[in-house]
């Protein structure tokens, strides 16, 4: 187990340090200096800005010095606003992204194991019919679709929600169904399918052979065991609930990191883009990295296979 | 038992005519007829085959169908809602949203089968690589796929587009870089389960070569988890193309994909919603779509997956 975690970390790590420098030569690789467009700036001052970043070293020194901040973990500072370092535009948003996106998982899991189970215990009737085809639609409107139409028909017409802003609890509500609208879909597929599994095998049968009663079969028996590939899913999720974020904060006007990464690539602010490219990845990494570990503890039949080496 | 006495009367010779039940009757059935027989059983996914054949037609047909093109601005018509005209109305620059419309569902169609097509050329031949000669070889490449894989591609992909100015060929390839993984470890899985196989080995033994192996025994036999996994990929890669196209990143104007016409309508959508709708419908329909003739298909070609 031990050894298996220490082996994932390190994967991580290289991942990590390919996508550093894959995000600092392609950086590099773009023609003219990033201070060419700016309007009114004299050559004198182009030269200073460009001794400031560092930008007159040769690249390899430029690299060295990159990754050395990374270590350190100093990201840089942006590019187009001035004193503001990327680490500041991390804290100012992180804070509604995280909210929005932990709710999103809640409500998906929730909702999503939900309705995968009333799916599979209502198998080729119409809640399962039903289910998968909320679940086939949910997988196919893109989610910036189903973020505009919420807001149009919620916010617009029937006036229920503010259209825009994060100022009190109700403002929550279009933003998280918007962001959990995919994962849910996927995760009901997914309880239902591995509970329709799971329910026509031996030791269901056991159980019921046994007389124990429905609902200890269901909760004890069947569904711990059909949760598991939903764990799985969480890697992916952490994924979708990102790009989502990206998406829906920039429609319902919510200053999370999301919008900030819409920003700095629309100002081409390319210290900004670096450093929050690489705080995703890392967020992203950790998500994977959590899912490998709790699939590890949860399932105690990969813990045998990978606790060979050690333990 | 029950005794039983055999006599040599029982045993008659069968006359010539009768030779005839070695014969078969019944037409055979390849296991691409039969996918195609369980496929067509399949009303949901029947139908949608012809929807996406009727969005793709009409992606082709329909700037022959009205007198208007998709980039002529008109500033004298701008914003209408659907009339006798224009049928989709008109945009903030007054380009007619009926022929940008379908020009869109064109492109980002052709975004979605470049991007397949890419994945399945790289990914056949590098998983079949990892997958024919296993041992060192598989070994590098696999670490090298597990790194690249877990790199977050939405990001990487950003990235690119950001250095490379966006265009068709640029998304595409920037889809592509990652995109081919997935389609290389399924090719892989598929290469060593059959590369065992008497028929592959009868096939070496009267000397064919490596490529003829390759090419004419493990990728047909291979085919169906791949074409499952191509038309699942297509979806994917229109829902990144419209991805990228709301960050800016997509095709530039005058062209336009469905999501670079999504992300326009977004800024007028609370006083012009009708500049939304048609894009957004129909990119909603032609990935439902998908989606539904992928699992349909996923079903018809390997029915012991169904459930």
């Amino acid at each position: 187990m031990v050894r298996y975690v220490i082996e994932k970390i390190l994967y991580m790590l290289l991942s990590l340090f390919v996508l550093a420098s894959a995000t600092f030569f392609l950086m590099k690789a773009i023609p003219g200096n990033p201070f060419q467009s700016e309007k009114n700036i004299p050559p004198a001052i182009q030269q200073m800005l460009m001794e400031k970043y560092g930008f007159d070293k040769p690249v390899w020194e430029q690299y060295v010095h990159y990754i050395g901040n990374l270590l350190k973990l100093d990201f840089g500072t942006s590019m187009k606003q001035q004193y503001v370092t990327v680490e500041t535009v991390i804290k100012s948003g992180f804070a509604y992204s995280v909210q929005l996106g932990l709710l999103a998982m809640i409500v998906s899991v929730a909702a999503g194991v939900l309705l995968g189970l009333i799916a599979a215990l209502n198998h080729r009737k119409f809640l399962d019919g039903f289910t998968i085809f909320i679940a086939v639609l949910g997988v196919s409107i893109p989610n910036f679709v189903i973020a505009s139409a919420l807001q149009y028909f919620f916010g617009v017409q029937l006036r229920w929600f503010n259209v825009t802003g994060l100022n009190g609890p109700l403002d929550y509500v279009l933003p998280v169904i918007a962001l959990s609208f995919l994962p849910t879909a996927f995760i009901a597929r997914l309880t239902r399918s591995s509970m329709l599994e799971v329910l026509s095998a031996d030791y269901i049968k056991t159980a019921r052979a046994k007389g124990l009663s429905g609902r200890v079969i269901l909760v004890k028996h069947a569904l711990r065991n059909a949760i598991m590939p939903v764990v799985t899913y969480v890697g992916p999720m952490t994924a979708n609930i990102i790009t989502g974020s990206v998406i829906v904060e920039q429609i319902f006007g919510i200053g999370g990191l999301g919008k900030d990464f819409v920003n700095s690539i629309t100002n081409r602010d390319y210290t900004l883009i670096m450093g929050l490219t690489l705080f995703y990845a890392v967020i992203l990494m950790l998500a994977r990295l959590i899912t490998d570990i709790a699939y590890g503890f949860i399932d105690p039949r990969i813990k045998l296979i990978r606790g060979r080496g050690g333990a | 038992m029950s005794e039983q006495t055999l006599k040599p009367e029982q045993f008659a010779k069968l006359k010539k005519s009768e030779h005839a039940g070695e014969l078969v009757v019944r037409e055979s059935i390849s296991a691409w007829k039969d996918a195609w027989i369980r496929l067509k059983e399949n009303k949901l996914a029947m139908l949608s085959l012809v929807v996406l054949l009727v969005i793709t037609l009409l992606a082709i047909t329909a700037q022959y169908m009205t007198p208007y093109d998709y980039k002529t601005n008109d500033l004298a018509n701008t914003n209408l809602p659907p009339n006798s005209e224009h049928w989709f109305g008109t945009d903030s620059l007054g380009r007619d949203m009926f022929q940008r419309t379908w020009m869109g569902a064109g492109i980002s169609l052709q975004v979605g089968l470049y991007a397949a097509l890419v994945d399945l050329a790289l990914g056949v031949i590098i998983g079949g690589i990892m997958g024919y000669y296993g041992g060192r070889v598989d070994e590098v490449l696999n670490r090298f796929c597990e790194v690249m894989y877990s790199i977050p591609s939405m990001l990487l992909v950003i990235l690119l587009i950001v250095v490379m100015e966006p265009s068709m060929f640029t998304i595409v390839l920037a889809l592509s870089i990652t995109g081919w993984i997935n389609m290389a470890w399924i090719v892989r899985g598929q290469v060593m389960q059959l590369k065992n196989q008497e028929y592959v080995l009868a096939a070496r033994t009267i000397g064919a070569s490596t490529s003829r192996i390759m090419f004419k025994h493990l990728i047909p036999n291979a085919m169906g988890p791949i074409i499952v996994t191509l038309t699942m990929t297509v979806p994917s890669a229109i829902f990144a193309e419209a991805f990228l196209s709301f960050l800016g990143l997509g095709v530039q104007s005058p062209a336009a994909s469905l999501g670079t016409l999504i992300n326009d309508a977004l800024k007028a959508m609370t006083v012009y919603p009708w500049r939304m709708l048609f894009p957004a419908v129909l990119i909603s329909l032609t990935m439902l779509c998908f989606n539904i003739f992928g699992d349909g298909l996923r079903d018809a070609l390997d029915p012991k997956m169904k459930k």
